[in-house]
């Protein structure tokens, strides 16, 4: 604290009392009940509850997806921050701008726009009924719905790193007799690498969790297309809470895990970028 | 300027550096045109199908979905709940930036950290943990109902499960941004005798305006659009406890498409409203940071 009071600043008490009480009892007091609550159950129970071949489903449907959907969205992304960062075309800032949609729309506005869409009936799912290829009600729903919202979080962690980047360096590596397809695998992607796992990361994180935006194009089929986070309603909704409470915690954890690993991530390539 | 004069008599024509460092014709339009379309059918045509849908049963329907009771009701609570939730976290915002920020203490990236957990939770757990915490099997739950008090499956918990979901949007825009621009303005200001709150009117807030308001924009369209938090702490009462993405979801499962479109349509606006007004800010926070620095140069020169 003597560190603190040299400061000739005011409002060191007051901003981090405000601070420490707000997050204390709007975010650390209620997302420790759930620690608390599951307490309450016996190792066995949340052990049966955690593992019951309906929960493992559900897990397996919501990380499947997220994690296709995730690796979609670094390709795509990488692609869409290269072409916004290095091509000028018509329209550019107007696309630009567009890239933050999945941020602003209401997840549930998505979630009934991309059903309607992909439906059997519906403009893109019509094309592709014939070809045998549902989507809406199924796993590729799920994984449709999921690139759409993840998709700005690489392109926009890409973004920057590929702004920096230097076009010395790649000139250098041209000068040095590198062919455009090498000095691209070899200088420009070893360094956006950090920047593209970051956003795979943040796509994944958000895909796990998500909700709004897929619970109308799942289907909600159980031990088919449910997902974890419609799973944990339906058990709210049958007063199950300790069922409820378990199967969020071992979100809970995953969540936590992810976000630690992206902090990681980012101070990893911060210290990257430094040297 | 160096590198670049020392980089041009080496190669022969300015042209043969663009080819090396840049694809040819055909493969940069390509890949604008993968991108492109790519983007076609994730963004754009889900934007256009939402208008469509919305008037495919005419203008009259779909004036009357959005002035039904039910659909005004719920964009009410919409905007009671942002009304709430926004100026909450601003003031959490700012104060959390402030002490970050203008200040050096142990624990600052435990803290840092702390703030963003938020982000990290699914809405739906953010949305369950105020049903543990204040539904009718909580440890609250039985005090709340002999005192009449109702928190879940009504307005006060949709309140505060949006403020949970938004509560970091603020403080992150602003934290690194107070932390790029140091404490020295504030510090001059403090010596000449001024007071707390007028540094803070007069110095910092012009020099972070863009930033807060970034944030605010931010944070207000998820308050408005919050569905899966809100979803699990609203009692779905049509008039009393829908927002307006709640009321989206009631009509699409009633089969009242045209009807659950056109009150997407105005959630659709609210969010290209966000997107342009976001996108404004961006030019002006450039535009401030790019006159800076040319305000900056000469003072540089002055004193080399």
């Amino acid at each position: 604290m003597r560190r603190t009071s040299r400061s000739v600043l005011p409002g060191f008490g007051l901003s981090l009392g405000i601070t420490c009480t707000y997050l204390s009892l709007m975010v650390l007091l209620p997302l420790a009940t759930i620690f608390a609550r599951t307490t309450e159950l016996s190792w066995p129970t949340f052990w049966a509850t955690v593992t019951n071949p309906r929960v493992v489903a559900s897990y397996r449907v919501t990380f499947g997806a997220s994690l296709v959907a995730a690796l979609v969205n670094t390709v795509f992304g990488l692609l869409v921050a290269w072409v916004l960062v290095r091509y000028r075309f018509p329209g550019r800032r107007l696309v630009d701008a567009m890239v933050d949609l999945p941020f602003a729309l209401p997840t549930a506005v998505a979630g009934i726009a991309l059903t309607t869409l992909y439906a059997p009936n519906g403009w893109i799912g019509s094309r592709l009924d014939p070809l045998g290829i549902k989507v809406s009600y199924t796993w590729l729903g799920i994984t449709v719905a999921l690139i759409f919202i993840g998709l700005p979080f690489v392109v926009r962690t890409v973004q920057p790193v590929l702004d920096d980047l230097e076009v010395e360096v790649e000139e250098a590596a041209a000068s040095l007799g590198a062919r455009r397809w090498q000095t691209f695998t070899r200088v420009v992607f070893p360094t956006v690498a950090p920047a593209l796992l970051t956003g795979f990361a943040l796509a994944f994180a958000r895909a796990v969790g998500e909700y709004g935006s897929v619970v109308f194009i799942s289907g909600n089929m159980p031990m088919k297309t449910e997902i974890v986070p419609l799973l944990i309603i339906t058990k709210l909704e049958q007063y199950d809470y300790p069922g409820a409470t378990a199967v969020a915690l071992v979100m809970l954890v995953v969540s936590f895990v992810l976000l630690l690993t992206i902090n990681l991530l980012q101070w990893a390539a911060r210290r990257r970028m430094a040297i | 300027m160096a590198t670049l004069a020392l980089s041009r008599p080496a190669t022969t024509a300015p042209r043969t550096i663009t080819r090396a460092t840049g694809e040819s014709r055909a493969l940069r339009w390509t890949l604008i045109s993968i991108a492109l379309a790519f983007l076609a059918l994730t963004l754009v045509l889900p934007l256009v199908l939402v208008f469509t849908e919305a008037l495919a049963k005419g203008l009259t329907t779909y004036l009357g979905a959005i002035r039904e009771p039910d659909a005004l009701s719920a964009a009410k609570l919409t905007l009671l709940i942002a009304s709430i939730a926004v100026p909450v976290n601003l003031i959490f915002g700012v104060s959390a930036a402030w002490c970050i920020s203008k200040f050096t203490f142990p624990g600052k990236n435990l803290l840092i950290t702390l703030i963003d957990l938020p982000f990290a939770v699914s809405p739906v757990i953010s949305g369950m943990i105020f049903v543990l915490l204040f539904g009718a099997h909580s440890w609250f739950g039985p005090w709340l109902q002999d005192h009449d008090i109702k928190i879940i499956f009504a307005v006060p918990g949709m309140v505060l499960a949006t403020t949970f979901v938004t509560a970091p949007f603020i403080a992150r825009e602003l934290i690194p941004l107070m932390q790029e621009q140091g404490t020295e303005e504030e510090e001059a200001a403090i010596v000449l005798g001024a007071g707390g709150w007028q540094t803070f009117w007069r110095v910092t807030l012009p020099n972070i305006k863009w930033g807060l308001l970034y944030g605010l924009i931010l944070c207000n369209a998820r308050a408005m659009g919050e569905f899966g938090a809100v979803s699990v702490v609203s009692g779905h009462i049509r008039g009393v406890t829908n927002t307006l993405p709640l009321h989206v979801e009631i009509l699409y499962n009633e089969y009242a498409f045209a009807a659950s479109f056109a009150v997407a349509s105005v959630l659709t606006l609210l969010a290209l409203v966000t997107l342009a007004l976001k996108t404004l800010v961006e030019w002006q926070q450039r535009r401030a940071t790019t006159d800076l620095a040319e305000d900056d140069s000469p003072l540089e020169r002055t004193a080399a």
